[in-house]
């Protein structure tokens, strides 16, 4: 499967920006979700031009299956710019599929305060959601097989690739 | 991993995991983080049986940060004054339902008595047994070397003081070998130095002055008021003027070496006031560490 990505990224820009405009919000706060999100997130923030510094989550700390596969010794700190509260906030991650990430990344945002609203943006949707999550701006819509998965790669040069992971 | 009994068992793996582990929770400024809820619904539970407030109110205070429920057993005024046995202490918790043990007792292998005992699915942490081992506070050691020097392979560590009463030294010079340390140096009163050093792989040194000479790490040990009674030394003085860290002996360290202690500190005793509130000191950075270190070791047994 080949992407345009340059493309696909444009497409997201533009998008993003016209929601921001059309929910006359004048000073969103863009958080990246470690490690695709963030990747995402800096070419997004240096397009849309933002002043306000971005944020970043590693949800390591808030996933839900932390008795079945323990801690990620690699865990990267979060590191939000401000107090939160109040902020309209533009979560970004790569790929939606289950929707459990945005789940802790949500709670993870919670703790550090109240934002005005928080609105999603993915690159890729890739359905087989398994929590009532919906992102507001999806790049491209992918049908994949349970046994198929989607990867960024980066930070530079970004590529996307489908990958098909031992069926056993 | 099911229990934190020594560092003596670790891998060089485990070692490193931990370590790194415990970079997870520092923040960029070198804070430990806010609460995350790793642990919520957890329920720890510190057994000390021996004195203790800064090593319990470390892991009191790593528990809260995972979120976990902590119980902090008084045991002087428990049961066991009663005469309670300690396997029948150890029942009474676990139908509590308790996840995890944090043990502090003043007899040599009660650790590991104990995690031979416990129920399957309990984790059991080592808070310092007799003289054996406190491999918690080797690891935030070891954290805080790593932080300031980098690589072990090309450190030359120099540890003065009371080993042979020394649990903290024992599981430092384990981890320190197998972290791969160049040198491990050992300087003491020849009545407080181990007399079977050999089987621990360290060199031995006769003056404080030529143990210091060129290295990159000081660790010094408290000099437990309690030997002066035993007749091991005949004042605290004289252990001042022949073993004490001043500066003019920390000079003949390395430029950059750091000072370490793992606390509490007497002052003119072990070390100066000069030496211990000097630039080299990472004394109060140690017990930073030690927050983050057992948040780690926590996290590590409590998601096996």
């Amino acid at each position: 499967m080949e992407f345009k990505l340059d493309q696909l990224l444009d497409d997201l820009h533009t998008r993003t920006a016209a929601l921001i405009e059309q929910r006359a919000v004048a000073d969103p706060l863009l958080v990246g979700i470690h490690t695709g999100g963030c990747w995402i997130a800096q070419k997004l923030h240096k397009q849309l031009g933002i002043s306000t510094e971005l944020g970043v989550l590693d949800i390591s700390f808030y996933r839900d299956d932390f008795s079945q596969i323990g801690l990620n010794p690699q865990v990267k700190p979060s590191q939000l710019p401000l107090d939160i509260s109040g902020k309209h906030i533009i979560l970004i991650d790569d790929v939606l599929h289950t929707g459990r990430t945005v789940r802790a990344a949500l709670n993870e945002l919670f703790d550090y305060g109240r934002p005005a609203s928080v609105t999603l943006v993915v690159l890729i949707d890739r359905g087989g959601r398994e929590l009532p999550v919906t992102a507001d701006v999806v790049g491209m819509r992918l049908d994949l097989q349970p046994h198929q998965q989607v990867k960024l790669s980066g930070p530079e040069p970004l590529g996307l690739k489908v990958i098909e992971l031992d069926p056993s | 991993m099911q229990h934190f009994l020594t560092t003596e068992s670790l891998t060089l793996d485990q070692l490193t995991a931990i370590l790194d582990t415990a970079e997870s929770f520092i923040n960029a400024d070198g804070s430990s983080v806010k609460k995350v809820p790793l642990l919520r619904g957890k329920t720890i539970v510190n057994l000390f049986f021996e004195a203790s407030t800064r090593t319990r109110s470390t892991f009191e205070l790593a528990a809260k940060r995972l979120s976990a429920d902590i119980l902090n057993m008084n045991i002087a005024a428990s049961a066991t004054v009663k005469g309670e046995s300690l396997l029948d202490t150890l029942r009474n918790l676990e139908a509590m339902h308790v996840d995890m043990f944090i043990v502090r007792h003043q007899d040599s292998g009660a650790a590991e008595f104990l995690s031979q005992h416990i129920a399957p699915g309990i984790s059991l942490i080592n808070a310092g047994d007799g003289r054996h081992a406190h491999p918690t506070q080797a690891m935030l050691d070891m954290f805080t070397i790593r932080r300031h020097k980098g690589a072990f392979d090309q450190l030359k560590v120099t540890i003065v003081g009371d080993l042979l009463h020394s649990r903290v030294a024992r599981s430092q010079i384990h981890a320190l070998r197998t972290l791969g340390a160049k040198e491990i140096r050992v300087v003491a009163p020849r009545t407080l130095m181990p007399t079977q050093l050999e089987a621990l792989a360290v060199d031995r040194y006769d003056t404080v002055e030529s143990a210091l000479t060129g290295t990159d790490v000081i660790i010094t040990l408290r000099l437990q008021k309690e030997r002066m009674q035993g007749a091991l030394l005949p004042s605290e003085r004289e252990y001042f003027q022949l073993f004490g860290l001043t500066p003019e002996r920390v000079a003949l360290a390395a430029k950059d070496a750091i000072v370490m202690h793992p606390g509490p500190i007497n002052r003119g005793v072990e070390i100066s006031s000069a030496v211990a509130d000097g630039e080299q000191s990472v004394i109060l950075q140690q017990v930073s560490y030690g927050i983050a270190v057992r948040m780690a070791v926590m996290s590590m047994l409590a998601g096996h």
